[in-house]
């Protein structure tokens, strides 16, 4: 074993480049599955208690306000505990060039003037308690606010962008007129006839769509999934060229490789030895590839909070939310990292000196 | 006794590029003394030590060593009684660039599996015999000539073999340090050791050293000739 | 005397391997600790009837991942292409790519 690790020194640039190459690899991957699998976790965690079922109308393709009277049809049907009219919807900022969601709260709304804004609207506008935002309404009038509340830092991942307005305000902000709402929130008495009542709610009502609240779960199920899928064909290319460099390194192994090898024989190294050497080598070279990968993986995702991918996830928004993830860890994961990584590197390195390996001995000699 | 019978060597057999280097070479070697190969280059020199060292196997022929005949071993064991029983030192010295001497003197002895410490130790002591304590943990590239050479001598004793092959040892040796390499070999002689020496240069085969001096030519022996 | 490699080799391993470990134990300590903040999470999600994840804000059916449609990234007009760079980060809801999604 020393004599692998001095024979691996020997060729530092070459072999500091592939650890480097192969440790940026599974630091890449590991982050990526880190990332969406925490973020998966939560969402389910978070998510559990969204609403039960909730019910939209559409208008040629495109949402309409739901006549609160749609409601009592639907309080008709067997197995509906409750119906509510929910109030939200979106507010451009053009100053900020940012995206609010405005929510009119069931319990406790605002009082009628004040607002409640989350951590990341806070954060960007610097507004806090006290402070006096405008609005402009959909009638082009202003309309100033105060803001009573700051929803907690800790959950931006839900709240960062929320307004939270009564529902006067709402109104008069939006121009909904009451007797309509944004869309319904069901309670359901068995979760198991989700599906029944949302399939008689279409029924009824042919211009709604109802969502059923393991559709919301199941989306962020998936969350990332494709875009893992996106990073796996990235990777894919990635892996594929650390693949050809490897093997180039190893089939490729250079004349002076050979010239060892048989040198090796030559005095009186079996085959089976060369062979362990090379395994050494191999498994040397991903194994602390394997480890300082996860370990850098690990840091991103959850103590600078991904730091790498956090322009990629901003996109065009101005205003994102500030989180730290809880590590959630799957074993299966870091065991699927391993076997991708460490397991055919090891042997790429060995399959190609079996046969430099097999030559004759005495061929350094001639 | 390294006894070889009726050896034939075939290369590349049945290819346009075929070509016989050893043709019905019967010899014996005594022990513990010192043979010369002697003939020009392609005699088959190379290629008869190579058979009698265990590293190739003749296309005809048997070899026994001491009483044994060693051909038909499956390779495993052909690899132990090269390693036990052989010590090769090559005309280009065949050292592993970038390790140091230590470490290229320590190379034969990994696959027994001994301590590191003991063998590490033992390989001090075999460089220490040549005065190559100070340039163990030289690399070889930085070695001189003579250095290497005895690096390489360092090496081929390291598992303690009865029997010393050397090819061509002095080709690439200026006269000084082929007679160095002679004075060792006589040392080595001293100690018990078999020694066959493969060359065409005379500083070999006209040394008193040699007990026995085998000239071959286009893969035969041409004659024998004992030095006593 | 030096150390032999093999013996920085090992122990550089070894420590590697704890760190592993440590992180592992991070993990499910942390995970622990941060139960308490995921239930008030999920408080606010159950009292203000929340049904998404606010990870983008830049396009209402990245922001509000669960309520889109078909139609929804078509909104500005009937051939518009998708414009939004959040867009190509997030697939869409499983009811859609269940219905629509796996004709070809």
């Amino acid at each position: 074993m020393d004599f692998t690790l001095s024979s691996l020194l020997r060729r530092k640039g070459k072999n500091g480049a592939l650890l480097a190459v192969y440790t940026l690899i599974v630091f890449l991957l590991a982050s990526v599955l880190f990332f969406t699998h925490a973020l998966r976790q939560e969402a389910a965690l978070v998510l559990r208690d969204s609403p039960e079922i909730i019910v939209q109308r559409t208008l040629t393709g495109r949402y309409a306000p739901i006549p609160v009277a749609y409601g009592d049809r639907i309080r008709g049907i067997r197995g509906v505990i409750s119906v509510r009219p929910r109030l939200w919807g979106y507010y451009y900022d053009a100053n900020f060039l940012a995206n609010y969601t405005l929510v009119v709260p069931g319990d406790n709304p605002p009082k009628q003037g004040t607002i409640g804004i989350g951590a990341g609207i806070s954060r960007m506008r610097e507004a806090f308690e006290g402070d006096t935002v405008g609005f402009t309404g959909f009638d082009g009038k202003p309309r100033s606010f105060t803001i009573g509340s700051i929803l907690s830092d800790e959950s931006q991942l839900v709240s960062a962008d929320l307004i939270l307005i009564s529902e006067p305000d709402y109104r008069s902000l939006s121009g909904i007129p009451s007797g309509f709402a944004t869309d319904l929130v069901l309670k359901v008495k068995n979760p198991k006839e989700f599906t029944t009542i949302a399939e008689k709610i279409t029924r009824l009502l042919p211009d709604t769509r109802p969502i059923v609240r393991n559709e919301i779960l199941r989306t962020y199920d998936a969350l990332f999934n494709w875009r893992a899928g996106v990073i796996i064909v990235i990777f894919g290319v990635a892996a594929l060229a650390f693949v050809i460099f490897a093997w180039d390194k190893a089939t490729g192994l250079s004349a002076e490789e050979r010239k060892e090898i048989g040198i090796l024989k030559a005095i009186g190294w079996e085959t089976s030895d060369i062979l362990l050497m090379k395994f050494w080598e191999g498994l040397a070279i991903s194994l602390t590839a394997f480890f300082v990968g996860i370990a850098l993986a690990y840091g991103h995702v959850f103590f600078t909070s991904s730091i790498l991918f956090v322009p990629v996830l901003k996109g065009w928004s101005t205003l994102y939310p500030e989180f730290r993830l809880v590590p959630f860890v799957d074993f299966g994961h870091l065991a699927a990292i391993f076997f991708l990584t460490v397991v055919p590197y090891t042997i790429t390195t060995i399959i190609p000196s079996w046969r430099a390996a097999t030559i004759d001995p005495d061929a350094v000699m001639r | 006794m390294i006894k070889a019978h009726d050896i034939t060597k075939t290369f590349n057999a049945g290819r346009p590029n075929e070509f016989t280097a050893l043709r019905g070479v019967s010899l014996t070697i005594d022990l513990h003394e010192v043979t010369v190969l002697k003939g020009p280059s392609g005699s088959g020199k190379t290629t008869l030590l190579g058979i009698v060292g265990c590293m190739a196997r003749p296309t005809s022929g048997r070899i026994f060593l001491d009483e044994r005949e060693i051909t038909s071993l499956p390779e495993r064991f052909l690899t132990g009684i090269r390693r036990q029983t052989f010590g090769f030192i090559f005309q280009q010295f065949n050292l592993i660039k970038g390790l140091t001497a230590l470490e290229n003197v320590m190379a034969p002895a990994y696959p027994t599996g001994e301590k590191y410490a003991s063998l590490k130790k033992r390989a001090l002591q075999t460089m220490a015999m040549f005065n190559l304590e100070h340039k163990a943990d030289a690399r070889i590239e930085w070695l001189s000539g003579g250095e290497a050479q005895r690096v390489a001598i360092s090496r081929a004793l390291i598992n303690n073999p009865s029997v010393i092959i050397a090819d061509e040892p002095t080709a690439h040796l200026d006269t000084r340090l082929s007679s160095e390499f002679m004075a060792i070999m006589r040392r080595l002689k001293g100690e018990g050791k078999t020694i066959i020496l493969a060359s065409h240069d005379p500083i070999v085969y006209d040394s008193d050293l040699a007990d026995r001096v085998i000239e071959m030519r286009d893969g035969r022996v041409v004659s024998a000739r004992e030095n006593s | 005397m030096a150390l032999r490699n093999s013996t920085l080799f090992l122990s550089g391993t070894a420590a590697l391997f704890l760190l592993f470990i440590a992180m592992l134990g991070h993990s499910v300590y942390a995970r622990t600790a941060a139960l308490p903040v995921l239930d008030r999470k999920a408080e606010l999600v159950r009292t203000l009837e929340l049904t998404d994840l606010c990870l983008f804000t830049e396009a209402s059916y990245t922001r509000h991942l669960a309520m889109t449609d078909l139609n929804t990234p078509f909104q500005d007009a009937p051939f518009s292409f998708e414009h939004f760079p959040t867009g190509a980060l997030v697939s869409p809801p499983e009811r859609l790519v269940r219905s629509h999604g796996q004709r070809n």
